[in-house]
């Protein structure tokens, strides 16, 4: 018999394997987040029982049904708000949300800013490919100025949100941003992040090579992580004010901020119990 | 290495070697591992799977330096879960 049918890809464990191959796309950079993800959870050490992965609809949201985890696919822009009630009533358990950056940014937005507001206890993975892919390419507050999409023909006059920013500003305690591409780096900086407390954010920027690939100069499966693998400069710290993205100028990644001492949302909801109970 | 040094025969420079699996009906033949493989034994082949996607196969030249050394970073990059890299470790 051929010795690899005795052996197993390393992340079978995790995966729903029957469901393999995935829906995603060639190229794609769903796939090496979800796996930088699942690395770090490995290094880190955390029981796969503990594990919970939220996810909101898009291409990036198919990701919970495929990990033999618990996960849940909820509806759109609605990980985040699921995610803060699973946490508050099972404080116990790990809870991911990976979702893409129009699930997060667009019909999800203010649960965002507020999660973050709040410290809710949470990691918060976005997935961004500057588009939204499922639907079939149309414009996200993410597509870059000047990006073309099936509903910017002209290209895009808006000015897309630089999401670490975003997150910096309306106060979490963690962020920091990837590619698909930086892999190693990506899964050391989800593993930091899974070692905190509070709301933890970490954008992966990802190619959606069919969607926002092919009508942005990108036509091949793998140019848009050349693109990334080219142009990225790692700037640890960097200010997140400046790093917005413009195509045709460096991409910044690094581990942008990593705030110690604020409270979480759950470590202050025990205090006013007690409170409560003493008067 | 600093000028001086010398690398002494008691201190052999260990390197790894890896065996390369692919599981052929996942790849969807997008080119990552082909691109980044740092010692570049990976090439698109001819070959096409059930899918007609064209496969990827392993093409080591041992006597010219292009072996898998078992870094990985295929299995890691991978978006299909389609390759992995088995660590055998050898002595140079
Ligand atoms: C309430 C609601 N509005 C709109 C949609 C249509 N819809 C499905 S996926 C999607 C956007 C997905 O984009 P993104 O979150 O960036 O994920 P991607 O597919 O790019 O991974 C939209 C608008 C929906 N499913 N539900
Ligand atoms: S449309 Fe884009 S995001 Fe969706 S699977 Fe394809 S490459 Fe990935």
């Amino acid at each position: 018999m051929e010795e690899t049918c005795e052996l197993l890809h390393p992340i079978d464990r995790w995966l729903k394997t029957e469901r393999m191959p995935h829906i995603w796309c060639p190229g794609c950079g769903v796939g090496p987040t979800i796996h930088a993800w699942v690395r770090a959870l490995e290094r880190v050490g955390i029981e796969k029982e503990k594990v919970v992965y939220v996810s909101g609809i898009g291409c990036c949201g198919r990701g919970s049904g495929y990990l033999d985890v618990d996960g849940f696919h909820t509806t759109h822009g609605r990980a985040i708000p699921f995610a803060v009630g699973l946490k508050l009533a099972n404080p116990e358990l790990c809870v991911t949300v990976i979702s893409g950056d129009g699930d997060l940014f667009a019909i999800g937005g203010n649960h965002f800013i507020h999660a973050c507001r709040r410290n809710n206890d949470l990691l918060v993975i976005c997935v961004n490919n500057f588009i939204y892919g499922m639907t079939g390419g149309q414009l996200a507050p993410t597509t870059p100025h000047g990006g073309y999409s099936t509903t910017s023909p002209y290209g895009n006059i808006e000015h897309p949100f630089n999401t670490p920013h975003l997150a910096d500003a309306a106060g979490a305690v963690y962020v920091a941003r990837w590619t698909s591409i930086h892999v190693r780096e990506l899964e050391l900086s989800i593993a930091e992040a899974l070692r905190m407390k509070g709301f933890r954010y970490i954008e992966v920027l990802s190619p959606c090579p069919v969607n926002f690939g092919r009508r942005n100069n990108f036509p091949e499966p793998d140019a848009m992580a050349k693109w990334f693998a080219q142009s990225s400069v790692i700037m640890h710290g960097a200010d997140t004010s400046k790093v917005a993205i413009d195509m045709g100028k460096p991409i910044i990644l690094g581990n942008f901020v990593k705030r110690e001492g604020k409270p979480t949302y759950y470590e202050l909801l025990r205090k006013l119990e007690e409170m409560r109970r003493k008067r | 290495m600093p000028a001086g040094s010398k690398l002494l025969p008691s201190q052999k420079v260990k390197i790894s070697r890896g065996k390369v699996h692919i599981i052929e009906e996942r790849c969807k033949g997008c080119g990552l591992c082909t691109d980044f493989c740092p010692k570049q034994v990976l090439h698109r082949s001819e070959r096409v799977n059930e899918k007609g996607y064209h496969l990827v196969e392993v093409i080591e030249e041992p006597e010219k330096g292009k072996f898998c050394v078992a870094c990985g970073f295929c299995q890691i990059i991978c978006p299909e879960y389609a390759i992995w890299v088995e660590k055998r470790e050898e002595y140079v």
